[in-house]
Protein backbone atom coordinates (compact mmCIF):
# COMPACT_ATOMS: atom_id res chain seq x y z
CA UNK A 1 0.00 0.00 0.00
CA UNK A 2 0.73 3.58 -0.94
CA UNK A 3 2.11 5.22 2.87
CA UNK A 4 2.41 8.64 1.93
CA UNK A 5 2.62 11.34 4.64
CA UNK A 6 -1.08 12.41 4.58
CA UNK A 7 -1.95 8.56 4.97
CA UNK A 8 0.56 8.37 7.66
CA UNK A 9 -0.52 11.56 9.53
CA UNK A 10 -4.37 10.39 8.93
CA UNK A 11 -3.79 7.21 10.72
CA UNK A 12 -1.96 8.55 13.43
CA UNK A 13 -5.50 10.83 13.84
CA UNK A 14 -7.61 7.46 14.14
CA UNK A 15 -6.06 6.73 16.40
CA UNK A 16 -5.12 9.21 18.83
CA UNK A 17 -8.86 9.61 20.67
CA UNK A 18 -8.98 5.76 21.35
CA UNK A 19 -5.24 5.61 22.61
CA UNK A 20 -5.50 8.96 24.89
CA UNK A 21 -9.12 8.02 26.23
CA UNK A 22 -8.06 4.42 27.48
CA UNK A 23 -4.25 5.69 28.77
CA UNK A 24 -6.47 8.38 30.87
CA UNK A 25 -9.22 6.45 31.98
CA UNK A 26 -7.80 3.01 31.99
CA UNK A 27 -4.10 2.87 32.15
CA UNK A 28 -3.58 5.85 34.33
CA UNK A 29 -6.19 4.50 36.75
CA UNK A 30 -4.77 0.71 37.47
CA UNK A 31 -1.20 2.71 37.91
CA UNK A 32 -2.84 5.02 40.52
CA UNK A 33 -4.39 1.80 42.59
CA UNK A 34 -0.95 0.07 42.07
CA UNK A 35 0.70 3.12 43.69
CA UNK A 36 -2.32 2.79 46.80
CA UNK A 37 -1.85 -0.45 46.97
CA UNK A 38 1.51 0.09 48.79
CA UNK A 39 0.47 3.04 50.89
CA UNK A 40 -0.25 2.96 54.30
CA UNK A 41 -4.06 3.96 55.50
CA UNK A 42 -4.90 7.23 57.01
CA UNK A 43 -8.20 9.28 58.13
CA UNK A 44 -7.39 11.38 56.32
CA UNK A 45 -8.93 12.79 52.80
CA UNK A 46 -8.19 11.06 50.63
CA UNK A 47 -7.33 7.82 53.21
CA UNK A 48 -4.23 6.86 52.37
CA UNK A 49 -0.59 7.85 52.72
CA UNK A 50 2.08 8.76 51.62
CA UNK A 51 0.70 11.39 49.32
CA UNK A 52 2.88 13.05 46.28
CA UNK A 53 4.25 15.91 46.54
CA UNK A 54 4.65 17.70 43.32
CA UNK A 55 5.91 20.68 44.32
CA UNK A 56 8.94 19.06 46.41
CA UNK A 57 10.83 18.21 43.38
CA UNK A 58 13.44 15.10 43.77
CA UNK A 59 13.44 15.50 47.57
CA UNK A 60 9.35 15.05 47.28
CA UNK A 61 10.11 11.88 45.05
CA UNK A 62 12.60 10.16 47.11
CA UNK A 63 10.70 10.85 50.80
CA UNK A 64 7.20 9.35 48.29
CA UNK A 65 9.06 6.10 47.12
CA UNK A 66 10.20 5.84 51.07
CA UNK A 67 7.29 5.23 52.44
CA UNK A 68 5.79 3.06 49.97
CA UNK A 69 5.98 -0.72 51.27
CA UNK A 70 4.33 -3.87 51.27
CA UNK A 71 2.33 -3.58 54.24
CA UNK A 72 -1.12 -4.53 52.65
CA UNK A 73 0.37 -7.28 50.40
CA UNK A 74 1.58 -8.93 53.62
CA UNK A 75 -1.69 -8.10 55.62
CA UNK A 76 -3.44 -10.39 53.12
CA UNK A 77 -0.89 -13.09 52.98
CA UNK A 78 -0.89 -13.32 56.57
CA UNK A 79 -4.80 -13.10 57.95
CA UNK A 80 -6.84 -16.22 57.44
CA UNK A 81 -9.58 -13.50 56.17
CA UNK A 82 -8.18 -12.80 52.70
CA UNK A 83 -6.01 -16.43 52.35
CA UNK A 84 -9.94 -18.07 53.04
CA UNK A 85 -11.15 -14.96 50.40
CA UNK A 86 -8.67 -16.00 48.06
CA UNK A 87 -8.75 -19.82 48.02
CA UNK A 88 -12.44 -19.13 47.83
CA UNK A 89 -12.47 -17.44 44.68
CA UNK A 90 -10.19 -20.03 43.17
CA UNK A 91 -12.35 -22.88 44.41
CA UNK A 92 -15.74 -21.47 43.70
CA UNK A 93 -13.79 -19.86 40.21
CA UNK A 94 -12.33 -23.10 39.80
CA UNK A 95 -14.98 -25.67 40.50
CA UNK A 96 -17.50 -23.81 38.75
CA UNK A 97 -15.45 -23.86 35.50
CA UNK A 98 -14.91 -27.52 35.57
CA UNK A 99 -18.92 -28.00 36.18
CA UNK A 100 -19.23 -25.36 33.22
CA UNK A 101 -17.03 -27.74 31.02
CA UNK A 102 -19.05 -30.73 32.14
CA UNK A 103 -21.92 -29.30 31.57
CA UNK A 104 -21.24 -27.16 28.47
CA UNK A 105 -19.25 -29.69 26.27
CA UNK A 106 -21.82 -32.01 25.71
CA UNK A 107 -24.20 -28.79 25.26
CA UNK A 108 -22.05 -27.56 22.94
CA UNK A 109 -21.82 -30.99 21.19
CA UNK A 110 -25.65 -31.22 20.16
CA UNK A 111 -25.66 -28.01 18.77
CA UNK A 112 -22.87 -28.70 16.56
CA UNK A 113 -24.82 -32.15 15.81
CA UNK A 114 -28.20 -30.08 15.44
CA UNK A 115 -29.81 -29.78 11.55
CA UNK A 116 -27.63 -26.82 10.17
CA UNK A 117 -30.39 -24.65 9.03
CA UNK A 118 -31.72 -24.98 12.59
CA UNK A 119 -28.53 -24.16 14.23
CA UNK A 120 -28.59 -20.33 14.00
CA UNK A 121 -31.36 -19.79 16.02
CA UNK A 122 -30.37 -22.37 18.26
CA UNK A 123 -27.50 -20.63 19.02
CA UNK A 124 -29.12 -17.17 19.09
CA UNK A 125 -31.13 -18.64 22.03
CA UNK A 126 -28.13 -19.45 24.12
CA UNK A 127 -27.45 -15.69 23.62
CA UNK A 128 -29.84 -13.89 23.97
CA UNK A 129 -30.53 -14.94 28.03
CA UNK A 130 -26.65 -13.61 28.12
CA UNK A 131 -27.80 -10.33 26.93
CA UNK A 132 -30.31 -9.61 30.05
CA UNK A 133 -29.46 -8.02 32.73
CA UNK A 134 -27.13 -10.17 34.57
CA UNK A 135 -28.20 -8.88 38.15
CA UNK A 136 -31.82 -10.22 37.53
CA UNK A 137 -30.84 -13.05 36.08
CA UNK A 138 -28.89 -13.91 39.43
CA UNK A 139 -31.78 -12.45 41.22
CA UNK A 140 -34.15 -14.73 39.52
CA UNK A 141 -32.45 -17.68 41.40
CA UNK A 142 -33.25 -16.41 44.71
CA UNK A 143 -37.23 -16.62 43.95
CA UNK A 144 -35.95 -20.83 42.94
CA UNK A 145 -33.84 -21.76 45.75
CA UNK A 146 -35.39 -20.30 48.96
CA UNK A 147 -36.77 -22.11 51.70
CA UNK A 148 -40.23 -21.65 50.40
CA UNK A 149 -39.03 -21.13 46.65
CA UNK A 150 -39.78 -22.88 43.96
CA UNK A 151 -37.48 -25.59 43.89
CA UNK A 152 -38.67 -26.88 46.97
CA UNK A 153 -42.26 -26.66 46.83
CA UNK A 154 -42.05 -29.04 43.41
CA UNK A 155 -39.44 -31.36 45.68
CA UNK A 156 -42.09 -31.49 48.53
CA UNK A 157 -45.09 -31.68 45.93
CA UNK A 158 -43.38 -34.91 44.12
CA UNK A 159 -42.11 -36.22 47.71
CA UNK A 160 -38.92 -36.19 46.66
CA UNK A 161 -37.76 -34.49 50.21
CA UNK A 162 -39.81 -34.48 53.55
CA UNK A 163 -38.74 -30.92 54.39
CA UNK A 164 -37.73 -28.09 52.42
CA UNK A 165 -33.55 -28.23 51.66
CA UNK A 166 -31.68 -25.04 52.13
CA UNK A 167 -29.85 -24.61 49.26
CA UNK A 168 -29.98 -20.64 49.20
CA UNK A 169 -27.07 -18.61 50.85
CA UNK A 170 -24.71 -22.33 50.85
CA UNK A 171 -22.82 -23.04 48.51
CA UNK A 172 -24.16 -24.82 46.43
CA UNK A 173 -26.25 -21.76 45.07
CA UNK A 174 -23.33 -20.09 44.59
CA UNK A 175 -21.78 -22.77 42.05
CA UNK A 176 -25.48 -22.87 40.72
CA UNK A 177 -25.38 -19.47 39.78
CA UNK A 178 -22.06 -19.13 38.35
CA UNK A 179 -22.99 -21.92 36.27
CA UNK A 180 -25.95 -20.62 34.81
CA UNK A 181 -24.78 -16.74 34.46
CA UNK A 182 -21.66 -17.84 32.46
CA UNK A 183 -22.94 -21.21 30.75
CA UNK A 184 -22.99 -19.07 27.00
CA UNK A 185 -18.99 -18.34 27.63
CA UNK A 186 -18.82 -22.17 27.44
CA UNK A 187 -21.41 -23.23 25.25
CA UNK A 188 -20.02 -20.50 22.31
CA UNK A 189 -16.26 -21.18 21.79
CA UNK A 190 -16.58 -24.82 22.10
CA UNK A 191 -19.74 -24.78 19.56
CA UNK A 192 -17.51 -22.51 17.09
CA UNK A 193 -14.94 -25.16 17.20
CA UNK A 194 -16.87 -27.99 16.88
CA UNK A 195 -18.61 -27.20 14.47
CA UNK A 196 -15.92 -26.38 12.28
CA UNK A 197 -14.51 -29.73 12.27
CA UNK A 198 -14.62 -31.87 9.22
CA UNK A 199 -17.16 -34.12 9.88
CA UNK A 200 -14.95 -37.02 7.43
CA UNK A 201 -13.33 -37.32 10.61
CA UNK A 202 -15.68 -39.20 12.71
CA UNK A 203 -16.38 -41.12 10.14
CA UNK A 204 -13.24 -42.20 9.52
CA UNK A 205 -13.28 -43.06 12.78
CA UNK A 206 -16.45 -44.95 12.42
CA UNK A 207 -15.71 -46.79 9.33
CA UNK A 208 -12.55 -47.92 11.78
CA UNK A 209 -15.21 -49.89 13.76
CA UNK A 210 -15.27 -46.66 16.41
CA UNK A 211 -18.36 -46.80 18.53
CA UNK A 212 -20.12 -42.98 18.55
CA UNK A 213 -18.97 -42.90 22.45
CA UNK A 214 -15.44 -43.82 21.18
CA UNK A 215 -15.24 -41.38 18.36
CA UNK A 216 -16.40 -38.45 20.63
CA UNK A 217 -13.88 -39.51 23.31
CA UNK A 218 -10.76 -39.76 20.70
CA UNK A 219 -11.67 -37.58 17.77
CA UNK A 220 -14.22 -34.65 18.70
CA UNK A 221 -12.81 -33.91 22.19
CA UNK A 222 -9.52 -33.96 21.84
CA UNK A 223 -10.05 -31.61 18.24
CA UNK A 224 -12.36 -29.30 20.71
CA UNK A 225 -9.90 -28.81 23.10
CA UNK A 226 -8.86 -25.34 22.12
CA UNK A 227 -12.45 -24.23 22.57
CA UNK A 228 -12.84 -25.31 25.67
CA UNK A 229 -9.65 -24.08 26.73
CA UNK A 230 -11.10 -20.89 25.34
CA UNK A 231 -14.02 -21.26 27.14
CA UNK A 232 -12.64 -22.39 30.20
CA UNK A 233 -10.58 -18.35 30.36
CA UNK A 234 -13.91 -16.70 29.10
CA UNK A 235 -15.36 -18.36 32.93
CA UNK A 236 -12.83 -18.09 35.13
CA UNK A 237 -11.29 -14.58 34.20
CA UNK A 238 -14.71 -12.92 35.87
CA UNK A 239 -15.45 -15.08 38.03
CA UNK A 240 -12.47 -14.90 40.16
CA UNK A 241 -13.42 -11.21 40.83
CA UNK A 242 -17.06 -11.67 40.75
CA UNK A 243 -18.75 -10.08 43.50
CA UNK A 244 -23.10 -10.29 42.48
CA UNK A 245 -23.67 -14.09 43.10
CA UNK A 246 -21.80 -14.29 46.28
CA UNK A 247 -23.51 -11.76 47.52
CA UNK A 248 -26.76 -12.37 46.53
CA UNK A 249 -26.55 -16.11 46.48
CA UNK A 250 -24.00 -17.08 48.98
CA UNK A 251 -23.94 -16.42 52.57
CA UNK A 252 -22.29 -14.50 55.00
CA UNK A 253 -19.61 -17.18 54.90
CA UNK A 254 -19.10 -17.27 51.59
CA UNK A 255 -15.60 -15.48 50.59
CA UNK A 256 -14.50 -14.59 47.35
CA UNK A 257 -12.23 -11.73 46.52
CA UNK A 258 -14.66 -9.20 44.75
CA UNK A 259 -16.91 -9.81 47.80
CA UNK A 260 -13.73 -8.81 50.60
CA UNK A 261 -12.73 -6.05 47.87
CA UNK A 262 -15.90 -4.64 48.09
CA UNK A 263 -16.23 -4.60 51.70
CA UNK A 264 -13.02 -3.41 52.54
CA UNK A 265 -13.84 -0.43 50.23
CA UNK A 266 -17.29 0.40 51.25
CA UNK A 267 -17.69 -0.89 55.43
CA UNK A 268 -13.92 -0.67 56.21
CA UNK A 269 -13.03 2.20 53.85
CA UNK A 270 -9.25 0.66 53.96
CA UNK A 271 -8.42 1.73 50.56
CA UNK A 272 -4.99 0.40 50.45
CA UNK A 273 -6.04 -2.61 51.24
CA UNK A 274 -8.97 -2.89 49.30
CA UNK A 275 -6.06 -1.76 45.83
CA UNK A 276 -3.51 -4.36 47.27
CA UNK A 277 -6.96 -6.77 46.85
CA UNK A 278 -7.96 -5.45 43.39
CA UNK A 279 -4.34 -6.47 42.24
CA UNK A 280 -4.28 -9.98 43.80
CA UNK A 281 -7.42 -10.23 41.48
CA UNK A 282 -5.73 -9.05 38.51
CA UNK A 283 -2.37 -11.27 39.17
CA UNK A 284 -4.95 -14.19 38.86
CA UNK A 285 -6.43 -13.71 35.92
CA UNK A 286 -3.26 -12.42 33.77
CA UNK A 287 -1.70 -16.01 33.80
CA UNK A 288 -5.38 -16.85 31.59
CA UNK A 289 -5.26 -13.71 30.33
CA UNK A 290 -2.15 -14.87 28.20
CA UNK A 291 -3.62 -18.21 27.71
CA UNK A 292 -6.57 -16.83 26.27
CA UNK A 293 -4.67 -14.53 23.98
CA UNK A 294 -2.97 -16.83 22.47
CA UNK A 295 -5.71 -19.15 22.10
CA UNK A 296 -7.85 -15.98 20.35
CA UNK A 297 -4.92 -14.69 18.40
CA UNK A 298 -4.52 -18.26 17.07
CA UNK A 299 -7.86 -18.97 15.77
CA UNK A 300 -8.11 -14.85 14.46
CA UNK A 301 -5.43 -16.17 11.94
CA UNK A 302 -7.43 -18.44 10.46
CA UNK A 303 -7.76 -17.57 6.75
CA UNK B 1 -30.22 -35.50 15.86
CA UNK B 2 -29.84 -38.34 18.31
CA UNK B 3 -32.46 -38.87 21.13
CA UNK B 4 -29.70 -37.82 23.36
CA UNK B 5 -28.34 -34.72 21.89
CA UNK B 6 -31.67 -33.53 21.67
CA UNK B 7 -32.38 -34.24 25.47
CA UNK B 8 -29.31 -32.48 26.11
CA UNK B 9 -30.37 -29.38 23.98
CA UNK B 10 -33.93 -29.66 25.59
CA UNK B 11 -32.34 -29.47 29.03
CA UNK B 12 -29.78 -26.53 28.38
CA UNK B 13 -32.26 -24.29 26.89
CA UNK B 14 -35.01 -25.08 29.82
CA UNK B 15 -32.14 -24.38 31.94
CA UNK B 16 -31.03 -21.25 30.78
CA UNK B 17 -34.82 -20.16 29.98
CA UNK B 18 -37.06 -21.82 33.22
CA UNK B 19 -35.18 -19.19 35.81
CA UNK B 20 -36.06 -15.87 33.73
CA UNK B 21 -40.22 -17.40 32.84
CA UNK B 22 -40.50 -17.98 36.40
CA UNK B 23 -39.79 -14.00 37.26
CA UNK B 24 -41.70 -13.28 34.40
CA UNK B 25 -44.86 -15.05 35.55
CA UNK B 26 -44.70 -13.93 38.90
CA UNK B 27 -44.65 -9.95 38.11
CA UNK B 28 -47.99 -11.21 36.77
CA UNK B 29 -48.93 -12.69 40.50
CA UNK B 30 -51.82 -10.84 42.01
CA UNK B 31 -50.29 -12.22 45.45
CA UNK B 32 -46.99 -10.86 46.65
CA UNK B 33 -45.44 -14.20 48.13
CA UNK B 34 -43.58 -16.12 45.34
CA UNK B 35 -44.69 -19.72 45.96
CA UNK B 36 -48.68 -18.53 46.09
CA UNK B 37 -50.59 -18.18 42.40
CA UNK B 38 -53.07 -15.37 43.43
CA UNK B 39 -54.40 -15.17 40.26
CA UNK B 40 -53.24 -12.51 36.92
CA UNK B 41 -52.59 -9.15 37.83
CA UNK B 42 -51.09 -6.00 36.30
CA UNK B 43 -51.02 -4.44 39.85
CA UNK B 44 -47.19 -4.98 40.33
CA UNK B 45 -46.63 -2.69 37.24
CA UNK B 46 -48.73 0.02 39.25
CA UNK B 47 -46.23 -0.12 41.75
CA UNK B 48 -43.82 0.07 39.61
CA UNK B 49 -45.04 2.80 37.25
CA UNK B 50 -45.52 5.22 40.75
CA UNK B 51 -42.24 4.74 42.03
CA UNK B 52 -40.56 7.68 41.95
CA UNK B 53 -36.73 7.35 42.93
CA UNK B 54 -37.00 4.12 40.55
CA UNK B 55 -37.68 5.71 37.80
CA UNK B 56 -35.57 8.36 38.52
CA UNK B 57 -33.02 5.54 38.57
CA UNK B 58 -34.07 4.63 35.19
CA UNK B 59 -33.98 8.06 33.54
CA UNK B 60 -30.16 8.10 34.67
CA UNK B 61 -28.89 4.74 33.42
CA UNK B 62 -30.80 5.96 30.02
CA UNK B 63 -28.99 8.64 29.75
CA UNK B 64 -25.56 7.36 30.95
CA UNK B 65 -26.32 4.56 28.55
CA UNK B 66 -26.76 6.91 25.34
CA UNK B 67 -23.83 8.90 25.85
CA UNK B 68 -21.31 6.70 27.24
CA UNK B 69 -22.57 3.89 24.28
CA UNK B 70 -22.45 7.38 21.56
CA UNK B 71 -18.33 7.86 23.09
CA UNK B 72 -17.45 3.97 22.90
CA UNK B 73 -19.23 3.27 19.55
CA UNK B 74 -16.78 6.11 18.06
CA UNK B 75 -13.55 5.43 20.24
CA UNK B 76 -14.38 1.45 19.37
CA UNK B 77 -14.70 1.90 15.33
CA UNK B 78 -11.66 4.34 15.36
CA UNK B 79 -9.70 1.74 17.13
CA UNK B 80 -10.80 -1.49 15.25
CA UNK B 81 -9.94 1.28 12.20
CA UNK B 82 -6.44 1.47 13.42
CA UNK B 83 -5.81 -1.92 14.40
CA UNK B 84 -7.39 -3.51 10.91
CA UNK B 85 -6.49 -0.61 8.60
CA UNK B 86 -3.54 1.07 9.73
CA UNK B 87 -1.51 -2.07 10.32
CA UNK B 88 1.74 -1.85 12.13
CA UNK B 89 2.98 1.18 14.06
CA UNK B 90 5.14 1.76 16.99
CA UNK B 91 3.03 1.42 20.32
CA UNK B 92 0.72 -1.31 18.74
CA UNK B 93 1.37 -3.78 21.77
CA UNK B 94 0.43 -1.04 24.11
CA UNK B 95 -2.36 -0.28 22.03
CA UNK B 96 -3.92 -3.51 21.51
CA UNK B 97 -3.79 -3.88 25.00
CA UNK B 98 -5.47 -0.75 25.74
CA UNK B 99 -8.28 -1.25 23.85
CA UNK B 100 -8.94 -4.81 25.09
CA UNK B 101 -7.89 -4.95 28.25
CA UNK B 102 -11.09 -3.37 29.54
CA UNK B 103 -12.84 -6.63 28.45
CA UNK B 104 -10.42 -9.08 30.25
CA UNK B 105 -10.28 -6.41 33.88
CA UNK B 106 -12.44 -7.49 36.51
CA UNK B 107 -14.93 -5.29 36.71
CA UNK B 108 -14.05 -4.41 40.47
CA UNK B 109 -10.99 -3.20 39.28
CA UNK B 110 -12.17 -1.14 36.92
CA UNK B 111 -14.52 0.47 39.07
CA UNK B 112 -12.13 1.22 42.13
CA UNK B 113 -9.39 2.34 39.91
CA UNK B 114 -11.35 4.90 38.67
CA UNK B 115 -12.41 6.09 41.58
CA UNK B 116 -9.27 5.85 42.56
CA UNK B 117 -8.29 8.11 40.06
CA UNK B 118 -11.32 10.40 39.99
CA UNK B 119 -10.58 11.30 43.74
CA UNK B 120 -6.93 11.90 43.02
CA UNK B 121 -7.84 14.74 40.70
CA UNK B 122 -10.86 15.66 42.98
CA UNK B 123 -13.02 15.04 40.17
CA UNK B 124 -16.77 15.43 41.55
CA UNK B 125 -18.63 11.68 41.45
CA UNK B 126 -21.93 11.96 39.56
CA UNK B 127 -23.50 11.92 36.02
CA UNK B 128 -20.10 12.66 34.10
CA UNK B 129 -17.79 9.72 35.86
CA UNK B 130 -20.46 7.53 34.69
CA UNK B 131 -20.59 7.90 31.56
CA UNK B 132 -16.22 7.86 31.67
CA UNK B 133 -16.58 4.67 33.16
CA UNK B 134 -18.94 2.87 31.09
CA UNK B 135 -17.11 4.39 27.33
CA UNK B 136 -14.14 3.26 28.60
CA UNK B 137 -14.91 -0.55 29.55
CA UNK B 138 -17.41 -1.09 26.44
CA UNK B 139 -14.97 0.49 24.01
CA UNK B 140 -13.26 -2.72 23.41
CA UNK B 141 -16.11 -4.25 22.72
CA UNK B 142 -17.23 -2.67 20.26
CA UNK B 143 -14.07 -2.69 18.31
CA UNK B 144 -14.33 -5.83 18.78
CA UNK B 145 -17.78 -6.27 16.92
CA UNK B 146 -16.27 -3.60 14.40
CA UNK B 147 -12.57 -5.53 13.98
CA UNK B 148 -14.62 -8.85 12.88
CA UNK B 149 -16.62 -7.33 10.02
CA UNK B 150 -13.50 -5.06 8.73
CA UNK B 151 -11.43 -8.20 8.71
CA UNK B 152 -14.53 -9.47 6.53
CA UNK B 153 -14.15 -6.25 4.04
CA UNK B 154 -13.31 -6.31 0.69
CA UNK B 155 -9.82 -4.22 1.09
CA UNK B 156 -10.08 -3.10 -2.63
CA UNK B 157 -12.99 -1.06 -2.48
CA UNK B 158 -11.45 1.24 -0.20
CA UNK B 159 -7.86 0.77 -2.33
CA UNK B 160 -10.24 1.35 -5.31
CA UNK B 161 -11.70 4.59 -4.10
CA UNK B 162 -7.42 5.71 -3.26
CA UNK B 163 -6.30 4.81 -6.58
CA UNK B 164 -9.40 7.01 -7.80
CA UNK B 165 -7.85 9.70 -5.94
CA UNK B 166 -10.35 9.89 -2.95
CA UNK B 167 -8.33 11.57 0.00
CA UNK B 168 -8.30 9.15 3.36
CA UNK B 169 -11.22 11.07 5.06
CA UNK B 170 -13.18 10.56 2.06
CA UNK B 171 -12.41 7.17 1.54
CA UNK B 172 -13.26 6.02 5.68
CA UNK B 173 -16.48 8.57 5.07
CA UNK B 174 -18.14 7.08 1.49
CA UNK B 175 -16.43 3.72 1.13
CA UNK B 176 -15.68 2.01 4.39
CA UNK B 177 -18.16 3.89 7.64
CA UNK B 178 -21.32 2.57 4.84
CA UNK B 179 -19.85 -0.67 4.84
CA UNK B 180 -19.19 -0.94 8.52
CA UNK B 181 -22.43 0.39 9.49
CA UNK B 182 -24.43 -2.54 10.40
CA UNK B 183 -21.88 -3.48 12.41
CA UNK B 184 -21.36 -0.37 14.37
CA UNK B 185 -24.87 -0.11 14.92
CA UNK B 186 -24.37 -3.54 16.62
CA UNK B 187 -21.35 -2.58 18.41
CA UNK B 188 -23.30 1.17 19.68
CA UNK B 189 -26.67 -1.53 20.62
CA UNK B 190 -24.23 -3.88 22.89
CA UNK B 191 -22.56 -1.25 24.14
CA UNK B 192 -26.02 0.44 25.57
CA UNK B 193 -26.79 -3.15 26.53
CA UNK B 194 -23.98 -3.25 28.77
CA UNK B 195 -24.25 0.40 30.55
CA UNK B 196 -27.53 -0.29 31.39
CA UNK B 197 -26.76 -3.74 32.81
CA UNK B 198 -23.16 -2.55 34.96
CA UNK B 199 -23.99 -2.49 38.93
CA UNK B 200 -20.20 -3.19 39.93
CA UNK B 201 -18.40 -0.20 37.82
CA UNK B 202 -21.23 1.87 39.08
CA UNK B 203 -21.51 1.41 42.16
CA UNK B 204 -17.90 2.89 42.42
CA UNK B 205 -18.04 5.65 40.11
CA UNK B 206 -21.62 7.34 40.74
CA UNK B 207 -22.64 9.94 42.90
CA UNK B 208 -24.82 10.74 45.28
CA UNK B 209 -27.34 12.23 43.14
CA UNK B 210 -26.85 9.66 39.97
CA UNK B 211 -28.06 6.46 41.31
CA UNK B 212 -28.24 4.17 38.53
CA UNK B 213 -31.17 1.33 37.78
CA UNK B 214 -29.02 -1.59 38.76
CA UNK B 215 -27.71 -0.25 41.79
CA UNK B 216 -31.65 1.20 42.76
CA UNK B 217 -32.47 -2.76 41.87
CA UNK B 218 -29.61 -4.53 44.00
CA UNK B 219 -30.48 -2.56 46.84
CA UNK B 220 -34.24 -3.72 46.59
CA UNK B 221 -33.11 -7.47 45.75
CA UNK B 222 -30.50 -7.47 48.90
CA UNK B 223 -34.14 -7.35 50.89
CA UNK B 224 -35.17 -11.04 49.15
CA UNK B 225 -37.81 -11.44 46.49
CA UNK B 226 -40.02 -8.71 45.67
CA UNK B 227 -42.67 -8.70 42.82
CA UNK B 228 -42.27 -5.13 41.68
CA UNK B 229 -38.38 -6.03 41.14
CA UNK B 230 -40.45 -8.99 38.98
CA UNK B 231 -41.88 -6.40 36.78
CA UNK B 232 -38.77 -4.23 36.36
CA UNK B 233 -37.27 -6.91 35.67
CA UNK B 234 -40.09 -8.34 32.79
CA UNK B 235 -40.01 -4.57 31.62
CA UNK B 236 -35.82 -4.41 30.69
CA UNK B 237 -35.61 -8.55 29.91
CA UNK B 238 -38.38 -7.16 26.91
CA UNK B 239 -36.07 -4.26 26.35
CA UNK B 240 -32.70 -6.27 25.86
CA UNK B 241 -34.78 -9.25 24.55
CA UNK B 242 -36.04 -6.48 21.39
CA UNK B 243 -32.46 -4.49 21.27
CA UNK B 244 -31.21 -7.92 20.55
CA UNK B 245 -33.19 -9.06 17.87
CA UNK B 246 -32.75 -5.87 16.19
CA UNK B 247 -29.32 -6.01 16.66
CA UNK B 248 -29.02 -9.40 14.81
CA UNK B 249 -31.33 -8.36 12.56
CA UNK B 250 -29.57 -5.63 10.87
CA UNK B 251 -26.71 -7.78 10.92
CA UNK B 252 -27.85 -11.06 9.63
CA UNK B 253 -29.68 -8.80 6.73
CA UNK B 254 -26.54 -7.40 5.24
CA UNK B 255 -24.68 -10.94 5.31
CA UNK B 256 -22.50 -9.81 8.68
CA UNK B 257 -20.33 -11.72 10.74
CA UNK B 258 -22.15 -10.89 13.85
Amino acid sequence: MNRDAPQRLFARLVRLPPFLWLAAFFLLPVVITLKISLSEPATAIPPYLPLLDWQGGLEGWSTFLEALNLDNYLTLARDPLYRDALFGSLAYAGGATALLAALGVPLAYALARAPARRQPFLVALIVVPFWTSFLIRVYAWIAILKQEGLLNLVLLKLGLIARPLAILNTDAAVMIGLVYAYLPFMVLPVYAVMNRLDPALREAAADLGAGPTRVFWSVTLPLALPGIVAGAGLCFIPMVGEFIIPDLLGGSETLMLGRVLWSEFFSNRDWPLASAVAVLILLIVLGPVVLLRDGLRGEGERP
Amino acid sequence: MTPVTRAALVLGLAFLYAPILVLVAYSFNASSLVTVWGGFSTRWYGVLFADEPLIAATWVSFRVAVLSSLIATVLGTLAALALERHGRFRGRFLFTGLVYGPMVMPEVMIGLSLLLMFIGIGFDRGLATLVVAHATFCTGFVAVVVAARLRGLDPTLEEAAADLGAGPLRVLLTVTLPLLAPAVVAGALLAFALSLDDLVIASFVSGPGSTTLPMRLYSRVRLGVNPEINAASTLLIALVGVAVLAASWLTARRGGTG
